[in-house]
């Protein structure tokens, strides 16, 4: 008998990962080529758990393949859907540009090439071996952008101008020649960077995802 | 538009759409064939040539990127075919059909510019983008060290 009370009582009680799945799946469904606005996110009281909810929004983002390509878990950047490593064969060499003879700006220009298909945008180069996030949960991803020695040295501000304003982070949702863009726009999913950091910067729960 | 650009040491005025591929512009316009056409996607390398000394792929480079700055193709690397590289081409054979030749000897021209004694790695990673149907891989590899003066163990 006291095994079963025991039970029953342990059920009763829910876990975190499991309400702050319930949160996130009570916001309105989007699109999956949008993005939630923010007001969406307004339903959410407590502002830890609104928090942890505007992140995995923003995840996305960053884990969607026109932003975590270049984000890689290796040496080599990937594409298209990015389950296919770059061709041709680059590797990042000493500072993220390529190799001397595989430069990325050897291909890769100012803008966008439609004639070839080559994407371009200012500053074309891959994240250091220290931002890379292909792979990772979104909680990892969260608490690495947290950190300035895996974030590019940014405090959280700099990393709500960067992800708002940055003329490269800026191509993921203007990739050109058929490629599927990032969700949303850059100025909503700034918008919600920017909540996130006002929130606390809180971090979702590792099981759960968007 | 007239594009300025100095080709191989000498000024050039090429009144040409801005838009039009480098490789276009040095092939169809000045005559220069010894720059190639392969796959017009910068995935072979058969169309490297140097923009101010960094390699690019002619077939994605407009000729306005070009504009006001200094190319070098095959037919400019040295006056007399005198350069190191193509003097260790010939003594090793390394070409077979000699299609994407071009390509890989300005690949390894940069490189030796910047890295005189390139390793093994150097070599496979800076020339990893120049395609050879005839497989002369090993040949063009063995050539790069040689006219490094870096002995080749293989």
């Amino acid at each position: 008998m006291a095994s079963v009370v025991f039970l029953a009582s342990a059920g009763g009680c829910r876990r975190q990962p499991d309400s702050e799945a319930a949160r996130w799946e009570s916001l309105p469904p989007v699109d999956a080529r949008e993005l939630r606005s923010l007001d969406m996110f307004q339903r959410i009281e407590d502002p830890a758990q609104r928090s942890r909810a505007l992140f995995l929004e923003t995840s996305r983002v960053y884990l969607h393949p026109r932003c975590s390509n270049c984000h890689p878990d290796g040496d080599s950047p990937y594409q298209d859907s990015g389950e296919m490593l770059h061709n041709p064969p680059v590797t990042r060499g000493p500072e993220d540009k390529g190799v001397v003879g595989m430069e990325c700006t050897g291909c890769h220009q100012e803008r966008n090439l439609e004639l070839a298909r080559v994407p371009g945008a200012p500053n074309w180069h891959l994240a250091p071996r220290s931002m890379s996030w292909v792979g990772k949960s979104p909680r990892q991803l969260c608490e690495q952008l947290k950190d300035p020695a895996r974030n590019g040295g940014k405090t959280l501000e700099q990393l709500v101008e960067h992800n708002a304003h940055d003329k490269l982070v800026a191509w993921g949702w203007a990739p050109g020649s058929g490629r599927q863009p990032a969700p949303g726009t850059q100025a909503r999913f700034g918008e919600l960077v920017a909540a996130w950091v006002a929130t606390g910067a809180q971090c979702p729960s590792e099981e759960v995802r968007p | 538009m007239s594009i300025r650009v100095r080709v191989n040491g000498v000024e050039q005025e090429l009144d040409v759409d801005p838009e039009m591929p480098l490789l276009w512009a040095l092939r169809d316009v000045l005559g220069l064939t010894g720059t190639k056409y392969g796959c017009g996607q910068a995935l072979c390398g058969a169309c490297s040539v140097h923009l101010d000394g960094q390699v690019v792929r002619a077939c994605v480079t407009p000729i306005r990127r070009a504009d006001g700055r200094e190319v070098t193709t095959i037919e400019g690397l040295s006056p007399d075919g005198g350069h190191p590289l193509q003097r260790a081409w010939v003594e090793l054979g390394v070409p077979q059909c000699g299609f994407c030749q071009s390509g890989q000897l300005m690949c390894a021209a940069a490189l030796l510019a910047k890295k005189p004694q390139p390793t093994d790695a150097d070599i496979d990673q800076s020339l990893a983008g120049n395609l050879c149907r005839c497989g002369t891989y090993t040949r063009i590899r063995a050539a790069v060290k040689k006219a490094a003066g870096v002995p080749d163990s293989k």
